[in-house]
């Protein structure tokens, strides 16, 4: 993207390729979703608190409707009996959309190696950025929405497009 | 050691039901009866309704697993008199291969959800039980997870969104 000046150094017009004026528009402006089953959700909340601050990355817009959201923000334990659950979340977000599994419950089951906690949402999602932590930092969220920027900066493929295992 | 205390309740049962209370004992306050099971409805209808007794109260319903001896399953009443202010706790020991014993619902109604969750954590049949399903896994999930025999490694299929 390059924007264009005047002659005598005023603001003129931009050139770009579509796709970059949509990522960048996409970019600071990722909606999330967060689905909190645990104690991260704690977490969570400060990410977006006033210390921390997420809305200076642009993700500040929590949707409670996953018709509207981009990132998934998987936030804590999933067990068998929940993991339809989170599935129907993930089906009903609109693409492109984005999954981050928060902490060592979502991305690998953490320390219930039991009968009844999904070891790891990746088991039924793609997902493509782990954050790991128990609970992680609100910087772990931080750095997750960043590293999604890049991921719509570089144009790299999301996890659903490479993902190895069919849905 | 303390000077063994005396149990209206327990002296009861036994005065009531003889060799159907296989052994009862009371150590530090804890009274226990372990019965027979084709009697507990028997025996929890009695304690309910004996006027020196009133165990109006059913506070749990809970199972142990002995593997390894015979019979193998252990169903556990724990009950409170609220007007006696006394506990009494009822044992009854159940099979591996018949682990079914009856439902004390008729007895008290608030017993429905624990022995459900004794059928889905052990696989204890409660017969004539209204509603016997699982209470707190889903319905494909495979095996009791609280047997002791239940492989602790073992991964539950994964169920799709429900319709």
């Amino acid at each position: 993207m390059a924007v264009k000046r005047e002659k005598d150094g005023a603001p003129g017009f931009l050139t770009t390729r579509f796709e970059a004026l949509l990522a960048w528009g996409r970019k600071y402006s990722i909606y999330p979703f967060t689905f909190a089953t645990a104690c991260c959700g704690i977490e969570v909340m400060g990410a977006f608190g006033t210390h921390y601050d997420l809305s200076r990355f642009g993700a500040e817009v929590v949707r409670f409707s996953p018709r509207q959201a981009d990132m998934l923000l998987v936030a804590g334990t999933v067990n068998y009996k929940m993991a339809p659950v989170l599935k129907r979340i993930y089906d009903q977000m609109l693409e492109p959309k984005w999954v981050v599994a928060m902490g060592a419950c979502a991305a690998s089951g953490g320390f219930y190696n039991n009968y009844s906690v999904l070891q790891g949402i990746d088991k039924i999602l793609p997902v493509d950025v782990y954050i790991p932590g128990c609970p992680p930092n609100p910087e772990g969220i931080i750095d997750a929405v960043v590293a999604i920027q890049k991921m719509l900066e570089t144009g790299a493929p999301r996890a659903a497009e490479r993902w190895p295992i069919k849905i | 050691m303390a000077e063994e205390r005396k149990s209206v309740a327990l002296e009861k049962l036994v005065g009531r039901f003889g060799g159907d209370i296989v052994s009862t004992h009371s150590e530090f306050g804890d009274d226990t009866a372990l019965v027979r099971r084709e009697k507990i409805v028997e025996v929890c209808t009695f304690l309910r309704d004996d006027p020196d007794l009133v165990f109006d109260f059913a506070m749990d319903l809970t199972c142990v697993d002995y593997l390894g001896e015979e019979p193998r399953f252990e169903v556990v009443y724990h009950l409170y008199s609220l007007a006696k202010k006394r506990r009494v706790r009822i044992k009854a020991r159940v099979p591996e291969e018949d682990p079914v014993i009856d439902t004390v619902i008729p007895v008290w109604v608030g017993m429905d959800w624990y022995e459900r969750e004794a059928y889905d954590m052990y696989g204890i049949v409660f017969r004539n039980h209204p509603n016997l399903k699982r209470i707190l896994m889903y319905d494909q999930f495979v095996g009791h997870p609280l047997r002791k025999d239940y492989p602790k490694a073992r991964r539950q299929p994964t169920i799709g969104p429900e319709e």
